[in-house]
């Protein structure tokens, strides 16, 4: 058996406001496989994601990455957790926060401990992964939206995490961009857990889709298979653009 | 590394202005470190002090005491006093701050406030201040389009119930960003401190050629009180 990237086993959270987002939720993700995971708006994918590094802590069931129990309540294994969970933000704005590409790159690593010219080494090696090495020294305002986003996933890049988890990637790209993103991700070798609405995106990138819908995993499967299953898409609100045939 | 010289400047000028009288002589001292600046620049950034120099301009008609007759004109002598003062202050303190920000950019002044020990908490809000402005203003704007666009317009007290809902759905978005962006902060291993700048290092001539500034204008000073 190959070594496991992620295992979630019966995850259930329920929100201080009475709202139940997951119910049990099972997961495991090989080494080295790029998994979609598809879902409605709401179904929960979020609260999924907050909880591989430990930002929610773990109610109910368990969580563990590259075989370490994810436990919030160990600031010590919340760290390295955190340099083994690579999370991507759909709002490059929000990743984003230093005021210099550069200096934001180098964030994670140098809370990490890394200094010196090991630091520039790193944030160097990033930024070339995404091919925005020209673009160090800019303010991340004067990027273009594709651009940023490629920032930002140097910026998680950086920690050479276990598991890189990007919360929809492709929105708000345009065509090239997206192409571009794609061709980035493609080129990586690394394990991928991919939030998504854009099934053809998804198709393109991973060999494996789960639907998450209502807190649960409804199905999980060759990416193939799932996505020529319309009547299970059309059951959990997801549809292939018109015309798009697998 | 020309930053905390002229930092060093702006925090240390005030102190000697405090004599009004003295405060003209290191106003010849700043246009003299000005030099490589256009003048004309310095003139228009200037302008922003004119509210100032209104103000002060009306001072000598109020006032109590001495009276002063000038151009025909019966002026108080305290106001005048008051007046002088402001215009001179003022003036020195929009020269130094146009000196430094023509000089050093808003990172390097960040990078300067740190080395001079300012708490960290305080450089941190300043440095994220200066990354969000621009996103934050661009959402202004666009909820100002996205008004205009149904039709609004802000044309009297009537409106203003509508420009503080946007104020206020705006606080409440910068309020949720700041959420996220600590999330994302965290996620990366953020524990309090951000990431300083190692490289930093202050030769003796730099703080020589930073203190020079207020060196002079305090040298100034005790001689005029001297006399």
């Amino acid at each position: 058996m190959r070594e496991k990237s992620l295992e979630i086993s019966e995850l259930a959270y329920v929100y201080p406001d009475g709202n139940q987002a997951l119910y049990g939720v099972n997961l495991s993700i090989s080494k080295g496989e790029r998994v979609a995971l598809l879902g409605p708006n709401g179904a929960g994918k979020t609260t999924l994601v907050l909880h591989l590094n430990g930002i929610i802590p773990t109610m109910q069931g368990k969580v563990r990455v590259a075989g370490e129990l994810v436990d919030a309540k160990n600031a010590e294994s919340i760290r390295s957790i955190r340099h083994k969970v690579g999370i991507v933000f759909q709002d490059p704005d929000d990743q984003l926060f230093m005021p210099t590409v550069g200096e934001d790159v180098a964030f994670g690593p140098y809370n990490a401990g890394l200094r010196g010219l090991e630091l520039e080494k790193a944030v160097k090696d990033a930024l070339e992964l995404v091919g925005m090495s020209d673009f160090i020294d800019r303010p991340p305002h004067h990027l273009s939206f594709g651009q940023r986003r490629r920032v930002a996933v140097a910026t998680v890049l950086v920690m050479k995490p276990a598991i890189l988890v990007m919360d929809e990637p492709s929105s708000n790209l345009d065509p090239a961009a997206r192409r571009e993103l794609a061709e980035i991700i493609t080129s990586l070798d690394i394990t991928l857990l991919m939030v998504t609405h854009d099934l053809p995106f998804a198709h393109e990138l991973c060999q494996r889709a789960v639907i998450l819908s209502a807190g649960v995993v409804v199905a999980d499967g060759q990416i193939g298979s799932v996505l020529s299953d319309s009547k299970l898409l059309e059951a959990h609100r997801l549809e292939l653009p018109k015309g798009f045939t697998l | 590394m020309a930053v905390l010289l002229f930092i060093l400047v702006a925090v240390a000028t005030p102190i000697t202005n405090i004599d009004a009288h003295i405060a003209y002589f290191s106003v010849i001292w700043l246009a003299l470190a000005i030099a490589k600046i256009p003048p004309l620049i310095v003139i228009k950034r200037s302008l922003i002090e004119i509210p100032f120099v209104a103000f002060a301009l009306l001072m000598p008609f109020f006032g109590q005491g001495e009276r002063v007759d000038f151009l025909g004109l019966s002026l108080y002598q305290e106001g005048i006093n008051a007046g002088a003062a402001i215009i001179a202050k003022a003036t020195l303190g929009v020269l130094s701050a146009i000196l430094l920000s023509a000089t050093t950019t808003a990172r390097e002044i960040l990078r300067g406030l740190e080395v001079l020990r300012l708490p960290s908490m305080l450089v941190q809000i300043a440095t994220f201040m200066l990354r969000y402005l621009n996103v934050v203003t661009d959402e202004m704007e666009r909820m100002r389009v996205a008004r205009a666009s149904r039709g609004f317009e802000a044309k009297g007290i009537r409106h203003w119930r509508v420009l503080a809902n946007s104020a206020g759905a705006l606080f409440i978005r910068s309020y949720e960003r700041g959420e996220r962006v600590h999330l994302a902060m965290l996620s990366r291993g953020y524990s309090g401190t951000l990431p300083k700048e190692e490289r930093v290092t202050i030769s003796p001539n730099q703080i020589v050629l930073g203190l020079a500034l207020p060196l002079l204008a305090l040298a100034s000073l005790l001689i005029s009180v001297s006399l």
